[in-house]
């Protein structure tokens, strides 16, 4: 008399949970692979409908410097890959202030609009994070 | 491996994705198209140079779905969808029409 549910999960929508990822890029562009490898994640990651920002510290600011001439190191240049990100609906991009000060870069040097925030507000923001990758 | 038209040699990879985005040309691209199976309509032209486009702007093959929702924007709502897509490049269009356009398979391609 018993009756099987054929293991028909009611709750199935429930496994599309919505994690905060971080991802962190604190390296220069180019001389290692880190921030383009960074970027490829993260625009995999946007398939996956989750929570992402990114945030730009220490020479990862320079990740987003304009005018980067890149023939002479042979790589390409894919900085106009960060302006793809808003069609990927990753919009929440994160400079600290005193990495891009101490670099001599204002917001108007980035290829992209960002919000700047103090290395305190940064640890908040980390705070708040169900998971941190730091490139 | 490689192909060749009227003389010009076209550099592929093991899947078919020409290795110089900057040897492409009409005729390669129709070469592609026939590998692929696929008859090139004003329709499909439209979506390849529109990913020659985003290409050039972005330096990337964007996901489908980005693709489709950049195209509504672009061309309208009765081609920003994937029905409409598929129906061009039945085989998936970010691949198909990627690799028509001579671009690199996207990244996150599924």
């Amino acid at each position: 008399m018993t009756e099987s549910t054929g293991g028909i999960d009611m709750d199935e929508e429930s496994s599309g949970t919505i994690k905060k990822f971080a991802f962190v890029n604190r390296k220069a562009p180019y001389g290692t692979i880190y921030a383009l490898e960074s970027l490829e994640v993260v625009l995999i990651s946007a398939a996956f409908d989750q929570d992402v920002s990114l945030v730009f510290m220490d020479d990862g600011v320079y990740e987003l410097k304009k005018g980067q001439g890149t023939k002479a190191v042979g790589m390409k240049n894919f900085s106009p890959t960060y302006r793809a990100l808003e069609g990927y609906d990753i919009e929440k991009l994160y400079v600290e202030k005193e990495s891009m000060e101490a670099r001599g870069l204002t917001e108007d040097d980035l290829v992209v609009p960002v919000e700047v925030l103090t290395s305190e507000e940064m640890a908040t923001l980390m705070d708040e994070q169900d998971v941190v990758l730091s490139f | 491996m490689a192909f060749e038209i009227n003389g010009k040699t076209y550099e592929t990879d093991e899947e078919g994705y020409l290795v110089n985005l900057s040897e492409w040309d009409e005729e390669a691209a129709k070469y592609l198209a026939v590998e692929e199976k696929v008859e090139m309509t004003e329709n499909h032209w439209e979506v390849v140079n529109f990913l020659r486009e985003y290409y050039n702007d972005y330096q990337i093959a964007p996901a489908v779905r980005v693709l489709t929702k950049a195209i509504g924007k672009k061309l309208g709502p009765e081609k920003g969808n994937s029905k409409y897509l598929y129906e061009l490049f039945p085989y998936g269009p970010a691949k198909q029409a990627c690799k028509i356009a001579g671009l690199p398979k996207p990244t996150g391609c599924i």
